[in-house]
């Protein structure tokens, strides 16, 4: 049911089904879990980033599934390099990815493409790297912002 | 068929074209408004009140909970998780501890079990309490407001009674918890429950029929049930679309499978629906206590596995295999076993999950909190748009967001 030559790898650890899928296929290997009747993984509980720091492929994006109807769990994952940051966005999928994904995208610099408004969601705009990556140093400072006018900066993307 | 009109007289096409010409407002509201309790800045694009598009900004109360877990051991975690969701510290402290437990795959004694279900259900309710109370609050029921928050007080005199603080817990230890429930502590509790049922019923009768409550809340922040679904939301906000999803019914852990009580559900997925689930939760969470202290067994509350568990003062000041054991667990830490694991358990506002991925060193390599409230703030955009500026107080109420669980 997913797409030939998506799934790379699958595993049971402590009773927990873990999926490891090519990143470029990870959109279309989800949508089949959605919606195929098997699994109907109707809701994505969390997405989130691991950053192996010094392994390659260094980082894993993390796909928490929950299907309501049928009770079970299954946690999909998906290498991405550090040269090459990016995984296909879920957000046309479901509607949770649209903030996780940012928040992925600010903790950990890993990009989404094709999501629509792909911003930082926890930092500002002018913070400098990204904070959960291993190799941001626990107390960097951040240089100083200048004060903003908020009405001149274009906060509202979508008007 | 055209209707013959008098000259001059108002068509409907007119009176459009009469009204003053309204032009899109943008507002910023906040980060800091009075009635947002909780730090939090809404981008508003306005047609005089009437809502067309929000942005909603957070972030204000961000500390950086995910990167302070992985400095220090996995004990260190548990005053971090204090204040997560600080109106029910209790259900963090236990869902971390839970997460960990499976992944170093030990169990915690039955007797800690029960003691965590019943300090876990307390949280529970002075989370509802405090989201309820402040949801009359801000729309001016005030006295209901303040008779929940009296409800509250009963709580977390149990609360302070059993930990020994009201809010900065710190209860839970890998495999157990920290001390057990005083002596007298049935007693205490049906004294606070039976105030707090007193305190209820009160608010019950001022606000469930209450006309101008009712105006304010029904057909407000409606969200279709599928819309919910694959927004992510859970607990009472998903509940209240008609799906039963309650963790501690679809994946039980602790006690919950021998425990007797129900999960109610509302039908239309408005803000009344939301408070009446979290309302008819308070009763059930009051059941669980009950049930839980009337099966209470005597036994240890820490598991005995000196991997993990620090040994009693005793042996460290008298032998020199404690001392060591005590040293070795508090420099470096426990040695979980390296892998990952996801917990789910059902936190105050829904599914509090920690995903932890552990190297084997004494430190977590990776802390990751699902916070329930992020996908609730998540989805407040489509809840809010199309209705009045007003509406958004009610709705924000209503998810319950908590800074420190939201921002982390």
């Amino acid at each position: 049911m997913l797409p030939a030559g998506a799934l790379q790898a699958g595993e049971l650890v402590r009773g927990q089904a873990i999926a490891r899928v090519d990143r470029a296929a990870i959109r279309d290997a989800l949508a089949a879990l959605r919606d195929h009747p098997d699994t109907r993984f109707d809701m994505l509980s969390d997405l989130t980033v691991v950053d192996y720091l010094g392994r390659a492929p260094r980082f894993e994006v993390v796909y928490l599934l929950y299907s309501l109807g049928r009770n079970h769990r299954l946690r999909v994952k998906a290498a991405v390099p550090e040269e090459d940051p990016v995984v296909p966005s879920v957000s046309s999928l479901w509607k949770a990815a649209l903030w996780a994904e940012r928040e992925a995208w600010d903790m950990f610099g890993v990009r989404f493409a094709g999501h629509p408004d792909l911003r930082r969601i926890l930092m500002y705009p002018e913070f400098e790297g990204h904070p959960l990556r291993k190799d941001y140093p626990l107390m960097r400072r951040q240089p100083l912002v200048p004060e903003r006018d908020p009405l001149e900066r274009p906060w509202f993307p979508r008007a | 068929m055209s209707v013959a009109r008098a000259p001059g007289a108002v068509t409907p096409e007119r009176v459009v074209e009469a009204e003053p010409k309204s032009e899109v407002m943008a507002l910023q509201m906040g980060p800091s408004h009075p009635a947002s309790h909780g730090t939090i800045k809404f981008n508003l694009r306005l047609d005089g009140e009437t809502i067309l598009d929000v942005d909603v900004e957070i972030g204000y109360l961000h500390r950086g909970f995910e990167k302070m877990c992985e400095q220090g051991t996995w004990n260190h975690v548990f005053p971090y998780a204090d204040r997560l969701n600080y109106a029910s510290p209790l259900l963090n402290n236990v869902g971390f501890a839970l997460a960990v437990e499976q992944l170093a795959g030990i169990t915690a004694p039955e007797r800690c079990q029960y003691i965590r279900v019943i300090t876990g259900e307390m949280s529970r309710v002075t989370d509802h309490l405090t989201c309820l109370g402040m949801a009359a609050n801000e729309i001016g029921a005030i006295s209901a407001g303040f008779y929940m928050l009296e409800a509250r007080e009963f709580l977390y005199d149990l609360v302070e009674a059993v930990t020994g603080a009201r809010l900065t817990v710190t209860y839970c230890r890998l495999g157990g918890v920290v001390k057990d429930l005083p002596a007298d502590m049935g007693e205490r509790t049906r004294f606070a429950l039976k105030q707090v049922r007193r305190v209820l019923a009160d608010c019950d009768r001022l606000l469930s029929r209450n006309r101008i409550f009712v105006d304010r809340m029904v057909g407000v922040g409606k969200l279709a049930q599928a819309d919910a679904i694959s927004w992510g939301l859970t607990g009472p906000l998903l509940r209240a679309t008609g799906v039963p999803y309650d963790v501690r019914k679809a994946e039980p852990y602790l006690v919950y499978d021998r425990t007797d009580f129900e999960v109610p559900t509302g039908t239309s997925g408005d803000n009344y629906d939301r408070f009446m689930v979290r309302f008819a939760e308070l009763e059930q969470s009051m059941r669980i206590i009950e049930q839980a202290l009337a099966r209470i067994p005597p036994g240890p509350i820490l598991a005995d596995d000196p991997r993990f568990v620090l040994p009693p003062k005793q042996e460290v000041y008298t032998t020199i295999e404690g001392l060591m054991n005590h040293f070795k667990l508090v420099m470096e830490g426990q040695k979980v076993p390296a892998g990952e694991v996801y917990m789910a358990t059902e936190g105050g506002n829904g599914e509090l999950g920690f995903y932890l991925v552990s190297d084997g060193s004494g430190r977590p390599y990776r802390v990751r909190v699902r916070p329930p409230c992020f996908y609730g703030m998540a989805a407040l955009g489509e809840m809010l748009r199309g209705h009045m500026l007003a509406d958004i107080i009610t709705t924000f109420g209503q998810i319950n967001m908590i800074g420190g669980e939201c921002d982390r």
